[in-house]
């Protein structure tokens, strides 16, 4: 299987805080990988620097093939990133935060003429073209952000708990996105708070003051910890935390 | 019994955008009461109703006997309210931001700390922090403090558990289940539907419309219609299978599984067997109860 992510002896420390202490594992290429952990287990910050964003005090790390003290401006333009909290820009309407991230990305104006009209008709926009995105419905917002965080094709998109607050229907939209996307071939990073959400990725790792305690499919994690879903293997796992969280 | 809330035809507007429509809603001295639904379903807006914050456009609200809008002085003296972010101060300390909210309501920390032992004991090794540096979930047990210092009879959290991870959410509903023990009236919204299941009673809501209120049992035990969970070797594939088939009602990741339903007059081994025909393999079903999840979204469907 086709490597998109491997990690090796991944350590980051604050001080004499360490927020990831030797992480190893690999993503493959058209997975849906879980990231779960509790808050504060270091989650953000092993994300920021698969994205490029800071530097890992010590250990090897490639993203898309590429190498993370080195490379990071090629990660950054083979990546996508959204998160819950900031993807759009409230203030622009829908073509423009379209022709925003396509722009930034390289993408010609025609490839961002033909992008908006298919996002516009396939998320069923017509309504809200002329719309400042503030205006949109979480949920079609989210939608949008997602399709906009693979606007460029990247090889892996990292999605940062995506669906928070979303209503159950759109929130199994997007997930049917997310199952097409894979099926392309993308690799779909994820973290996620909600428990069933965690059912639908291929492999999920869990997370604990800094350390994967666990990393498999959800039907062998179940398994492993004699848990009837995804939910009880968490909380066995993260009751474990001694952080003062 | 007697009422602790009344809410009655409230409706609450923002230009164009309907926030509340027609709301009307009681709750019970002592009840924990949840309002369950998603962002932009219209649960702070409420909440802002319901602590005299905002005012209605239309409707009347009465808290512990307490008009919103004519008592709000008195009412303010009654509730307790933690609101979706975190508003303390931060660059005060922990002990600091306490003694401030005890003082506002002319209490000490000291008259009232048994309310709070069970929270605040927790938190106190860190009381010369500043709020602001605290962690998630050190905030959110100072927050709950603050909110219960000055006694109140009435609780107000408006999403006391949204972006917490599964093992704070489980504590953070067992600290609920200690203080309405007291006798305290407790109104906790969520957008997590597993939540439901621990509040006495849910309103939930969509769009700025109450779709059921009723005891979570209750909820699940109306679902109308027979519910399967279904999976096969392929999730993906089954889940576009699905779709083309009219003799579906509603089809829905869950978990593992799909969770489905007929439309009338349809036999699932009629569609099992015309899933296989079309290759998917490994197909497994089994007839299941409502979680309030399948509930929501049914109701949604039909709204």
């Amino acid at each position: 299987m086709k490597v998109a992510v491997s990690v090796t002896n991944l350590v980051k420390t604050f001080g004499s805080f360490v927020a990831n202490d030797n992480l190893n594992f690999e993503v493959y290429k058209g997975e849906i990988f879980g990231f779960l952990g509790a808050n504060g287990a270091g989650k953000t910050t092993a994300i920021k620097i698969l994205c490029g964003l800071q530097r890992p005090t010590s250990g090897e790390v490639k993203v898309a093939g590429f190498d993370i003290y080195k490379q990071t401006e090629l990660i950054k333009k083979n990546i996508g990133y959204m998160s819950q909290k900031f993807s759009l820009y409230d203030d622009l309407t829908i073509q423009e935060n379209i022709r925003f991230y396509g722009g930034i990305y390289g993408l010609s104006n025609e490839e961002i003429k033909s992008k908006t009209e298919q996002y516009i008709r396939e998320l069923e926009l017509e309504e809200y073209v002329k719309s400042m995105v503030a205006a949109l419905p979480l949920g079609i917002k989210q939608k949008l952000a997602f399709s906009v965080a693979v606007i460029h094709s990247p090889q892996i998109v990292f999605l940062d708990e995506p669906t928070s607050g979303v209503d159950p229907i759109t929130r199994r939209q997007f997930w049917e996105m997310i199952y097409a996307e894979a099926n392309k071939g993308r690799t779909i990073f994820v973290t996620t708070h909600y428990m069933d959400e965690a059912e639908y990725c291929h492999r999920v790792s869990i997370m604990v003051d800094g350390i994967i305690e666990a990393l498999d499919t959800p039907t062998q994690l179940k398994k492993t910890f004699k848990a009837e879903s995804m939910e009880e293997v968490f909380i066995q796992l993260a009751r474990k935390s001694t952080r003062v969280d | 019994m007697n009422k602790s809330i009344s809410i009655t035809n409230v409706s609450k507007h923002y230009g164009d955008v309907v926030a509340l429509d027609q709301i009307s809603c009681t709750v019970n001295e002592g009840e924990l009461f949840g309002f369950i639904g998603p962002d932009g379903s219209g649960k702070t807006s409420l909440f802002r109703i319901m602590t005299s914050l905002l005012l209605p456009d239309s409707g009347s609200v009465i808290v512990d006997g307490s008009n919103v809008d004519q008592d709000y002085k008195e009412l303010r003296k009654k509730v307790g309210y933690m609101p979706g972010h975190f508003s303390l101060y931060q660059d005060m300390s922990v002990e600091e931001n306490l003694k401030f909210f005890a003082g506002v309501f002319k209490t000490t920390i000291a008259e009232n700390y048994h309310l709070i032992e069970d929270i605040y004991k927790q938190i106190e090794p860190f009381k010369h922090r500043r709020a602001g540096k605290l962690s998630g979930g050190m905030k959110q047990k100072l927050a709950l403090s603050c909110a219960l210092i000055h006694k109140p009879t009435v609780l107000f959290l408006d999403e006391p558990t949204t972006g917490v991870d599964a093992v704070s959410r489980k504590e953070f509903w067992e600290m609920l289940a200690k203080l309405k023990k007291d006798g305290l009236t407790i109104i906790v919204s969520t957008p997590y539907m597993d939540e439901a299941a621990l509040c006495d009673r849910v309103a939930l809501m969509q769009k700025g419309r109450i779709l059921s209120i009723d005891s979570p049992d209750h909820i699940v035990q109306n679902f109308p219609h027979q519910l399967y969970s279904i999976k096969a070797k392929d999730i993906y594939k089954l889940m576009n299978e699905l779709k083309t088939f009219d003799s579906v009602h509603s089809s829905y990741l869950f978990g593992e599984h799909l969770h489905l339903v007929l439309k009338k007059g349809n036999q699932i081994k009629d569609l099992i067997f015309s899933l296989q025909n079309s290759g998917i393999e490994e197909i497994e079903t089994a007839e299941i109860s409502a979680t309030i999840e399948d509930c929501f979204m049914e109701l949604m469907q039909e709204s």
